[in-house]
């Protein structure tokens, strides 16, 4: 019982997946398994910055604009000539620097995180628009650069190996290092960390940088997949990034969750995007049934919710005795 | 008997895996104070509950003005006069006192608008009756919390309650406020109210109880009128066994002296000096707001001081920030455990590492969890943690409980200054003494430590040493041998003369 509460967007995740397989048959392909994993990874890799930054009782609204920002100079360096190796530590860079201002305003200014980031989202944005004028920047041909976004490894996209890679290493500066544990601390009572010595400022900048670094691997993904840059790229990818973490049990009050769940709550979300293009749904309906779905994973861990499942399954029970 | 105005009888409740009430009765007289007594987890609140219809009883009868009586809800004992003040309390801060006093029981005429004047008229006439002395219109997060308290009691007026039930109703007040408290229940009394008083602070129950029942793990334990009692035996039924002394006093040695502060000035702190010796108690003591806490929290680097001097071993060390403060030896245990003294969303393990996960980290930044779990193993069996295991919630345990492991933590630390600020607030006899047998074990290792309180016979009872504070101002440091309750009030209140005689 433990563990089924413990996985429960694991669950979710799985009850999902079973119930398409059941009516689509091109769902249940390894094929197009790999498909989603690649489409899920712009959006995890994003999300998982974002349930740090949830974790210590943030909020980041910035990445979309991050990821685009990031993205144009890259393309930018690329269809100037420059070498891949120098596009990619740029991109970093300015997710890194984009990242460090928001930190710092939060931390040191003691802006609300949801100001701040609401802001900075409008000005990076602002910026890559400058920037592009507008326009889209075409990188031109780059093998190494494609290798990013379409490359693979043994069969499996390069794209996946990198969330895994990320993935992994987010796991173990949560759960096995000082810093996962300040996250935790932080978010979960900021006076009390202080109290306890830690240097909660330093810590909730490190953590705003790393998810502005995120944003831009994002964004060098999916810059080498588009082979350039859009100006508009990543609007709305904040919400996405919210809704997996959310999805996936973190709560937005700070101090509650883990990348696992966020792990779920991104591939629950790019699950039903594939599932529902598969069955030829609309997008004007996908976005419904998305939303929807995000209401149900949210309102199980309500005491509301939660008493409707009890009832609904002592209903199902009785049917049978 | 005819007085009784209501009674309980075997009443019990479970929650799931815990049976939180056994067997509980009490009976309240009508026009007396009934003392309510026992552990945190004795089933206290949960009786409370049950009769003021926030849970339902799963066995036992309630009687109440002579008829058997079950409340599904607050709001159908609300309607029978039955008034209950929470230990945490439940204003709307932003509002102002008369919109508080008639939250959900506003005034309006025909069409739905407010009748402001009504409100305001009696919500003044509510406020002099509890000798509140302010305008109605004052927002209750300008008020302190002694105010806040009457401003509840004032609202148990307006059902026009004839039992009031007060949760540790002073709890965080100011003596002057615990006064006005005392006088108001006097005349509640004299009204013919009843009244249900919980509390873990005896000197108060002998005060102002006229009778007392005592509470142990869920189960009724004795109910005595209170002339024919002693603290001693109220102790010995909370706890179930003998204590022996409340207060073990252990002499001090005192060692070199290890920490110390020169002229410091800041908000609430004037030009204050003084030092800490190695195996001594020092005593904070004067009333709340004098500038106790500020300065301990000035010494941890927790408070903004514009001048002053700090030395360690005879060093001089510049502490801006906590962090500075632990790596000079020196730890605080904040009074408010759940305000900043305990992150109540991560385990007891994480609570008491966090201050010294450094010392665990291994190769790649990694944190030893074997190491780290073993220790904190032998902590909670040294503090007597009661907690399932370390990875249990520390929102889950109780106050007791929640208090030490925050000394857990600050033991982790290995100090050399540990500075406690009311180290037992809201803590039950049985954990209170294990604290201070633990204070004095530390001590006698070596330990310097600062102990805040705003309890006298724990100031007395502990410590070798009394800086008493007024108005920010360090007025006196006496040794034990010259500390009386007297003297100490004398230099916390000031005019010494007039209070010698």
């Amino acid at each position: 019982m433990d563990i089924l509460k413990r996985n429960k967007p694991f669950i979710g995740l799985l009850l999902l997946c079973v119930a398409i397989a059941f009516v689509s048959p091109d769902f249940r392909t390894t094929g197009n398994f790999l498909i989603i994993l690649r489409q899920t990874s712009i959006n995890f890799i994003i999300a998982l910055g974002m349930t740090l930054v949830i974790l210590t009782g943030g909020i980041d609204l910035s990445v979309g604009s991050i990821l685009a920002f990031s993205s144009a100079v890259s393309a930018w360096l690329l269809a100037s000539g420059y070498h891949a190796g120098l596009a990619i530590c740029a991109a970093l860079l300015i997710g890194a620097a984009c990242g460090l201002i928001n930190g710092i305003f939060i931390s040191y200014g003691k802006l609300q995180p949801f100001i701040m980031t609401l802001v900075s989202m409008t000005i990076f944005r602002g910026l890559t628009l400058v920037f592009t004028d507008g326009r889209p920047i075409n990188a031109g041909e780059n093998l190494t650069f494609e290798f990013v976004g379409n490359g693979y490894i043994f069969g499996i996209p390069f794209p996946i190996i990198l969330m895994i890679f990320l993935f992994a290493l987010a796991y173990y500066l949560l759960n096995w290092t000082r810093f996962g544990r300040y996250i935790y601390a932080i978010g979960g009572n900021e006076d009390a960390s202080r109290l306890a010595g830690i240097n909660v400022e330093i810590n909730k900048t490190a953590v705003y940088i790393a998810c502005g670094i995120l944003s831009a691997i994002a964004g060098i993904i999916l810059t080498s997949r588009l082979a350039g840059a859009q100006p508009t790229a990543g609007t709305g990818y904040e919400l996405d990034a919210i809704a997996a973490a959310v999805v996936g049990g973190t709560s937005l009050a700070g101090g509650i969750g883990n990348i696992q769940g966020t792990f779920a709550g991104a591939l629950i979300i790019g699950v039903l995007s594939n599932a529902l293009n598969l069955l030829k749904v609309s997008s004007y309906y996908q976005t419904i049934v998305k939303g929807l779905v995000i209401l149900i994973a949210v309102l199980i861990d309500q005491p509301f919710g939660r008493k409707i499942v009890m009832t609904l399954l002592q209903k199902i029970k009785g049917r049978k005795l | 008997m005819e007085n009784v105005l209501l009674e309980m009888k075997g009443i019990s409740k479970s929650f799931p895996g815990v049976k939180a009430l056994k067997s509980g009765n009490l009976t309240v007289y009508k026009g007396r104070v009934m003392a309510l007594l026992g552990e945190n987890g004795a089933g206290k609140s949960t009786l409370m509950n049950i009769l003021s219809g926030v849970f339902e009883a799963d066995g036992g009868e309630i009687f109440y003005q002579g008829k058997k009586v079950s409340f599904k809800n607050t709001h159908q004992s609300a309607g029978c006069g039955i008034a209950m003040i929470h230990q945490e309390l439940n204003l709307i801060p932003r509002l102002s006192a008369a919109e508080n006093l008639f939250l959900g029981r506003e005034f309006t005429n025909r069409f739905g608008k407010l009748d402001k004047k009504k409100i305001y008229q009696k919500s003044q006439e509510l406020l002099k009756k509890v000798r509140l002395d302010i305008p109605p219109d004052t927002i209750v997060k300008d008020l302190s919390v002694g105010a806040r308290q009457m401003i509840e009691i004032a609202k148990s007026f307006t059902i026009d309650a004839n039992l009031i039930i007060m949760d540790e109703p002073t709890a965080s007040l100011v003596d002057r406020d615990v006064e006005r408290l005392f006088d108001l229940i006097a005349e509640l009394k004299k009204d013919g109210k009843s009244i249900i008083y919980i509390s873990h602070r005896l000197d108060e129950i002998f005060k102002i109880a006229d009778d007392v029942t005592v509470m142990r793990d869920g189960e009724f334990v004795s109910m005595r009128p209170i002339v024919q009692t002693n603290e001693e035996q109220l102790i010995e039924d909370i706890v179930g066994r003998k204590v022996g002394k409340r207060y073990p006093f252990v002499k001090g040695v005192r060692g070199k002296k290890i920490f110390e502060f020169k002229n410091l000035v800041g908000k609430n702190i004037k030009n204050s000096s003084g030092a800490f010796y190695e195996g001594q108690t020092v005593g904070f003591s004067g009333l709340v707001g004098s500038g106790r806490t500020e300065l301990a929290r000035a010494i941890f680097g927790a408070y903004n001081l514009s001048g002053g001097e700090f030395f360690v071993d005879a060093k001089s060390v510049k502490i801006k920030t906590p962090k500075q403060a632990l790596k000079c030896g020196i730890v605080y245990l904040s009074e408010d455990r759940k305000g900043d003294g305990l992150v109540l969303s991560i385990s007891v393990l994480g609570n008491t590492t966090l201050s010294s996960l450094k010392s665990l980290e291994s190769k790649l930044l990694k944190i030893n969890k074997k190491k780290e779990k073993s220790i904190v193993k032998s902590l909670i069996e040294k503090l007597y943690i009661k907690t399932p295991s370390g990875a249990q919630i520390v929102k889950n345990l109780s106050g007791g409980n929640q208090q030490k492991v925050a000394l857990a933590r600050a033991l982790m630390v290995k100090p050399k200054l540990l500075i406690l600020d009311e180290p037992t607030r809201g803590i039950d006899v049985g954990a209170k003494k294990e604290i201070y047998d633990l204070i004095n074990e530390l001590k006698s290792a070596g330990m310097a430590i600062l102990m805040i309180s705003s309890d006298m016979n724990e100031i007395l009872g502990l410590s070798d040493r009394v800086m008493v504070f007024r108005e920010g101002e360090i007025t006196a440091n006496l040794e034990r041998e010259e500390a009386s309750s007297e003297r100490i009030m004398s230099y916390a209140i000031g005019g010494v003369s007039s209070l010698r005689a």
